[in-house]
C-alpha cells in the first residue's frame, strides 16, 4: 500500500520534472535554431539596411548614401532599364511558355516527351551560358546568324545585334520561360477535363472552350509565372553583365556591381539595392495573394478521365512553334557552344582541322587554377546542399511535430530568403561578415554560408513537403514499442525520407553549382567558382575555353539531374513544390 | 418516334470490351437510368451518347438522325445535349449566373432574354438569391443545383447525368433525388441517368437499364425490375434476395427440404426440369406456430438472427434441407435461435429467373 503511493508520487514527480526539463530543452533548441537563422538571414538583411544609412568610416547616421545612389541620372536610368528588362522578359517568356504548357497538358501534339525534355534542358542551362551562346550566334557581324544572313543575302553587315536591350530580353526569356511553363502546366494538370467537356456539350468548340474556360481557370498561375519571370530577370547578374555592359547600358544588378569596383562603396550599394528588395517583397506578396485565392481548381471533385483535345492538322503547327522555342533556347545556343568548346578558334567554323580537345586539356590539366575552381564549385555546392538540408530538415521536423513554441517564426525565416534577390543577399553578407570581427571576406566559409542562405527556401519547402507526406503514426509506432525519438528518426523517418532528401539535395546542388549573382560579390582570389571564372573569361574574350568550361558545368549538371530523375522519378525538377 | 436510339453499340479498348452490343430506346420525355456496378460500362455508354467517346460498333441516333457511328460522329458541341458531371464541373472563375448563362450566350440569345431565362431557371432550383456568388462559396448541394440549372436552361434535346449525386452526403443525396425528379416532371427533358445506387435509380426513373460487364441485363420499370427480375444478376443487384433451385416433378416443384404445388405459379409457369427462383426476404412469412392460411408453408429451424430495429433479420434452414434462407420479420416476431418455426411462401412473389 505505502509502496504503491510512493510509486505514484514518484511517477507524478518525475512526470513534472521531465515536463520542466522538456520545456527547457525545447526552448534551448528553439533559441539555437533561431540563432542560426538570425546569423544566416536576419543579420545580413538588417546590416544591409543599417549600412545604407551609415557614413562609410564613422558609422554615423546619414542619408548621403541614398543621395549619391539616386542623385545620378545614370543610376536612375539603370532602374528604368531593369524595369523594361523585367517586363519584356516576363511577356516574352509567357508567350514562349504558356502555349507549350497548354499543348503538352491538353492536346494531342506529337513529340511531347521530347519537348518536355528540351524545356527541362532550358531550365538547367544557366542564363549566362545561354547569353554566351547567343553572343556567338548574334554578335554583330561575327555571330553565326549574321554570317548566315550575309552569305544568303550578300549584305555586308549582319542584321542581328545581341548587344541591345532586345537582345538581352530575348536571351533571358529563352532561359527563363520554363518558369511560365511549369506554373501554367501544373495548374492545367489540375483542371479536370470535365470543365472543358461541360462547355463542349453546351455547344462551345475547342477554341472558344480554351479561351473562355481553360485559360481563365489558370490565369492566376500564368500571372504567377509572369511575376517570377519578372523577378528572375531583374535579379540576374550574369546575362546582363555579358550583354548590357558591351552594349553600354546598365541595369540595377550591373550597376550594383560597379559600386564594388575600387573603391568599394558598400553603403551606396546597400542604398541602391533597396528598390530591388522592396519590389521583390511586394511582388511575392502579390503573387501569394493571387495564387492563394482558393476556389480556382480546388472546387473540382473527382477528376474523371482526362481527354486530350484533338487538334487535327493544327497539332503540327503547335509542334513547330514548340520546336522554334526549343531552337532559340537550346538547340542553337548549345550547338554553337559545343562548336566553340571543341574549336581552335570558333570563328573558323565547323571544319575538321578546327577541331581540338585542347580547351578541355587546358582546363582540366594545364591550368592549375581552373582545376581548383572546378573542385571548389562542386565541394562548395555539395557542402551547401548538405548544410541547407540538415538545417531545414531539423527545422521542418520541430515545426511539423510542434516540438518548440513559435515554430511558425522558424518556418517563416527559412523561406524568407525567397524574397531577397541573390545579389542583394550577397551585399548584405558582405556588409555583415566581410569586415572584422569575423572578417570572412575571401574565405570559403562566407561563400558556403551565403549559398546556404540563398537556397534555404528550396531545401525547406522540399523537406517540409517530404515530412508532411509521412504519417506521424509511423514514428509513434516506434515510440509505443519503447523506442526513443532519436531512434524513431534514425530507423524510420530518415529511411522513409531518403528519396525526398536526395531530391532536395540535388535541387540545391544544381543551382549552387551555377550561382553567379551572389558569388561574384563573395569570392576571393582562392575561392573562385566556375560561374565567376566563366565571367572572367568572357571579359578576356576567350570564348573557346569559356565554352569548354560551360560544357563541363552542363555535363556535370545533366549527369546529376539524370541520376536524380532515375532515383526520384522523372521531371522532379519541373514540379512546383512551393 | 423514339427520341434516342442506341443500336448494337459497342466500345472496345484494345482487348477490353467496355460496352458490348447495347440496344436501348428512349421515348421523348422519358427518364431512363443506366444502373450497374462500377466498371459495367454505364459511364462509357453515357459518354458515347454525349459524343466524347466514339463507338467501335453500332450507331446512336437522335430523332432518326445518326449521331455516332464507327465511321464518324457529330462532335459534342453540336448535339444539342447537356450533361451533368460527377465533379459538377462548375467553372470556378464564373459566378453562378455566368455559369448558367454560358450555354444561352453560345446560342446568341439577346442579353435581356438570357437574363430572364437565367433568372427563371435559378428560381426553379432555388438559387436566385445566390446568383452573384462564386462556386467556391457554395455548398455541394448548391453546386449541384447550379449544374442542374446550367444543363436544363438551354432546353436540351437530351439531358445526361453522370453519377451526379456521388459526391454528396447521404441526406443531401436523398433530397437531390427528388429534386432531379421534380425538375424532370417540370421540363420533361429526355434524360439518361448513370448511377450505381439503386435507390437513386428507382426514385428518379421511368425505366431502368441494369448493366453488367458491358451488357444490358434488363430494361424495365422500377417495380417490374424488382418484382420480376429476369436474371440472377438483376435479382441480386436490386435489393436483397434468396436464390432457390427447384425441380419440377409432376404437379410438384421440389426445393431443398420442401416442395410447393406447381399450380401456385400460374402467372409464370416454370418449365419442366430445374429452375431457379428469386425470393425476397420480406416476401416470406415466419411464424412460431403452424399457419392457418392457405399458402404453402414449410417447417424450419432458426440458425441466426439480428435485431435491426425496424425489423428482424432471420437466417433459417428447412428442417429437411441444408441451404439457409434469409427472412425478414416484424420486430414483434421474437423467435430464439434453435427454435422451430414455420415459413410461409407467397408463390406469386417468387420470380423465375433461369
Amino acid at each position: 500500500m505505502t509502496d504503491n503511493s510512493l510509486d505514484l508520487r514518484a511517477i507524478q514527480f518525475s512526470g513534472l520534472a521531465s515536463r520542466v526539463r522538456r520545456l527547457d530543452a525545447s526552448m534551448l533548441l528553439w533559441l539555437l535554431l533561431i540563432a542560426v537563422l538570425g546569423f544566416l538571414i536576419l543579420n545580413p538583411v538588417l546590416r544591409l539596411i543599417v549600412s545604407s544609412l551609415q557614413e562609410t568610416d564613422t558609422g554615423r547616421f546619414t542619408l548621403a548614401n541614398y543621395r549619391t545612389a539616386y542623385g545620378n541620372i545614370r543610376h536612375l536610368q539603370s532602374l528604368l532599364n531593369s524595369l523594361e528588362l523585367g517586363v519584356g522578359v516576363a511577356l516574352l517568356a509567357t508567350c514562349f511558355g504558356v502555349p507549350i504548357a497548354w499543348a503538352i497538358s491538353r492536346t494531342d501534339m506529337p513529340g511531347k516527351a521530347f519537348v518536355r525534355l528540351m524545356v527541362f534542358a532550358a531550365f538547367v542551362t544557366p542564363p549566362y551560358l545561354g547569353a554566351i551562346g547567343w553572343i556567338l550566334l548574334a554578335g554583330p557581324n561575327s555571330g553565326w546568324l549574321n554570317k548566315v544572313w550575309m552569305a544568303m543575302t550578300g549584305a555586308t553587315h549582319g542584321v542581328f545585334n545581341i548587344y541591345s536591350m532586345t537582345g538581352l530580353i530575348l536571351v533571358i526569356a529563352v532561359t527563363s520561360f520554363p518558369y511560365a511553363f511549369v506554373f501554367t502546366s501544373s495548374a492545367l494538370d489540375l483542371v479536370s477535363s470535365e470543365m472543358e467537356d461541360a462547355a463542349n456539350i453546351l455547344g462551345a468548340r475547342t477554341l472558344r472552350t480554351t479561351l473562355r474556360i481553360t485559360l481563365p481557370l489558370v490565369t492566376p498561375a500564368i500571372i504567377g509565372g509572369i511575376i517570377i519571370s519578372f523577378l528572375e530577370a531583374i535579379a540576374l547578374f550574369g546575362a546582363p553583365a555579358l550583354i548590357a555592359l558591351p552594349a553600354r547600358f546598365n541595369v540595377v544588378s550591373t550597376q550594383l556591381w560597379q559600386f564594388f569596383e575600387y573603391p568599394v562603396r558598400v553603403e551606396e550599394a546597400a542604398a541602391y539595392s533597396m528598390p530591388l528588395l522592396a519590389i521583390t517583397v511586394l511582388m511575392f506578396w502579390l503573387q501569394r495573394r493571387i495564387l492563394g485565392r482558393r476556389g480556382y481548381t480546388s472546387v473540382t471533385g473527382k477528376g474523371g478521365e482526362r481527354r486530350m483535345i484533338a487538334l487535327g492538322p493544327w497539332r503540327w503547327v503547335m509542334l513547330g512553334y514548340a520546336l522554334i522555342v526549343c531552337a532559340l533556347s537550346v538547340f542553337l545556343p548549345m550547338l554553337v557552344l559545343l562548336q566553340a568548346a571543341f574549336a581552335k578558334a570558333w570563328g573558323r567554323g565547323f571544319s575538321l582541322d578546327n577541331l581540338t580537345l585542347h580547351n578541355f586539356y587546358y582546363l582540366l590539366v594545364e591550368q592549375t587554377q581552373a582545376k581548383q575552381t572546378i573542385l571548389n564549385t562542386f565541394v562548395y555546392s555539395g557542402v551547401t546542399a548538405f548544410a541547407a538540408i540538415s538545417l531545414s530538415l531539423a527545422i521542418a521536423y520541430v515545426v511539423n511535430r510542434k516540438l518548440v513554441p513559435f515554430g511558425n517564426v522558424l518556418a517563416f525565416l527559412c523561406v524568407a530568403p525567397f524574397v531577397v534577390p541573390g545579389i542583394v543577399l550577397a551585399i548584405g553578407f558582405y556588409a555583415a561578415y566581410a569586415p572584422p570581427p569575423l572578417a570572412l571576406y575571401g574565405t570559403a566559409t562566407i561563400l558556403i554560408l551565403g549559398f546556404t542562405t540563398r537556397f534555404l527556401p528550396i531545401a525547406y519547402t522540399s523537406s517540409a513537403a517530404g515530412l508532411r507526406s509521412i504519417n506521424p503514426e509511423m514514428e509513434e509506432a516506434v515510440r509505443i514499442l519503447g523506442g526513443s525519438r532519436l531512434l524513431a528518426i534514425r530507423k524510420v523517418l530518415i529511411p522513409l525520407l531518403k528519396k525526398s532528401l536526395a531530391g532536395a539535395w540535388i535541387l540545391v546542388f544544381i543551382p549552387a553549382t551555377r550561382e553567379l549573382s551572389s558569388a561574384i560579390f563573395l569570392v576571393g582570389p582562392n575561392t573562385r567558382v566556375i560561374s565567376v571564372m566563366l565571367f572572367d573569361l568572357s571579359e578576356e574574350g576567350n570564348f573557346e575555353v569559356l565554352s569548354a568550361l560551360g560544357v563541363i558545368l552542363l555535363v556535370a549538371t545533366v549527369a546529376i539531374a539524370a541520376i536524380g530523375s532515375r532515383m526520384i522519378g522523372r521531371d522532379f525538377m519541373l514540379r512546383r513544390n512551393s | 418516334m423514339s427520341r434516342l436510339r442506341l443500336t448494337g453499340v459497342s466500345k472496345r479498348y484494345g482487348n477490353f470490351t467496355a460496352v458490348d452490343h447495347i440496344d436501348l430506346e428512349l421515348q421523348s420525355g422519358e427518364f431512363v437510368s443506366l444502373l450497374g456496378p462500377s466498371g459495367c460500362g454505364k459511364t462509357t455508354t453515357l459518354r458515347m451518347i454525349a459524343g466524347f467517346v466514339d463507338p467501335t460498333l453500332g450507331t446512336i441516333e437522335m430523332d432518326g438522325q445518326i449521331l455516332s457511328s464507327p465511321a464518324g460522329s457529330v462532335p459534342p458541341d453540336r448535339r444539342q445535349m447537356s450533361m451533368i458531371f460527377q465533379s459538377y464541373a462548375i467553372w470556378p472563375n464564373m459566378t453562378v449566373e455566368q455559369n448558367v448563362a454560358f450555354g444561352l450566350e453560345l446560342r446568341k440569345l439577346a442579353k435581356a432574354e438570357v437574363r430572364r431565362r437565367v433568372g427563371e431557371m435559378l428560381e426553379v432550383v432555388h438559387m436566385n438569391h445566390l446568383a452573384d456568388r462564386y462556386p467556391a462559396e457554395l455548398s455541394g448541394g448548391q453546386q449541384q443545383r447550379v449544374a442542374l440549372a446550367r444543363a436544363i436552361v438551354i432546353r436540351p434535346a437530351v439531358l445526361l447525368l453522370d453519377e451526379p449525386l456521388s459526391n454528396l452526403d447521404a441526406t443531401l443525396r436523398e433530397e437531390m433525388r427528388f429534386e432531379i425528379r421534380r425538375l424532370h416532371d417540370e421540363f420533361h427533358v429526355t434524360t439518361v441517368y448513370v448511377t450505381h445506387d439503386q435507390a437513386e435509380a428507382m426514385v428518379t426513373s421511368d425505366r431502368i437499364a441494369v448493366m453488367n460487364h458491358g451488357r444490358i441485363e434488363q430494361v424495365d420499370h422500377p417495380r417490374s425490375l424488382y418484382n420480376q427480375p429476369k436474371t440472377r444478376f438483376v435479382a441480386g443487384f436490386i435489393g436483397r434476395t434468396n436464390f432457390i433451385e427447384g425441380v419440377t416433378e409432376g404437379n410438384q416443384i421440389s426445393f431443398d427440404g420442401f416442395a410447393l404445388p406447381r399450380a401456385a405459379f400460374e402467372h409464370d409457369m416454370p418449365p419442366a426440369g430445374k429452375a431457379v427462383f428469386s425470393v425476397r426476404p420480406h416476401s416470406m412469412r415466419l411464424s412460431d406456430s403452424p399457419p392457418a392460411g392457405g399458402s404453402p408453408s414449410v417447417g424450419v429451424v432458426v440458425v441466426e438472427r439480428a435485431f435491426l430495429g425496424e425489423h428482424w433479420d432471420y437466417v433459417v434452414r428447412p428442417r429437411e434441407g441444408a441451404s439457409p434462407l434469409r427472412v425478414m420479420a416484424s420486430p414483434m416476431d421474437d423467435i430464439p435461435v434453435g427454435a422451430s418455426a414455420w415459413l410461409e411462401f407467397e408463390p406469386r412473389q417468387m420470380a423465375l429467373i433461369a
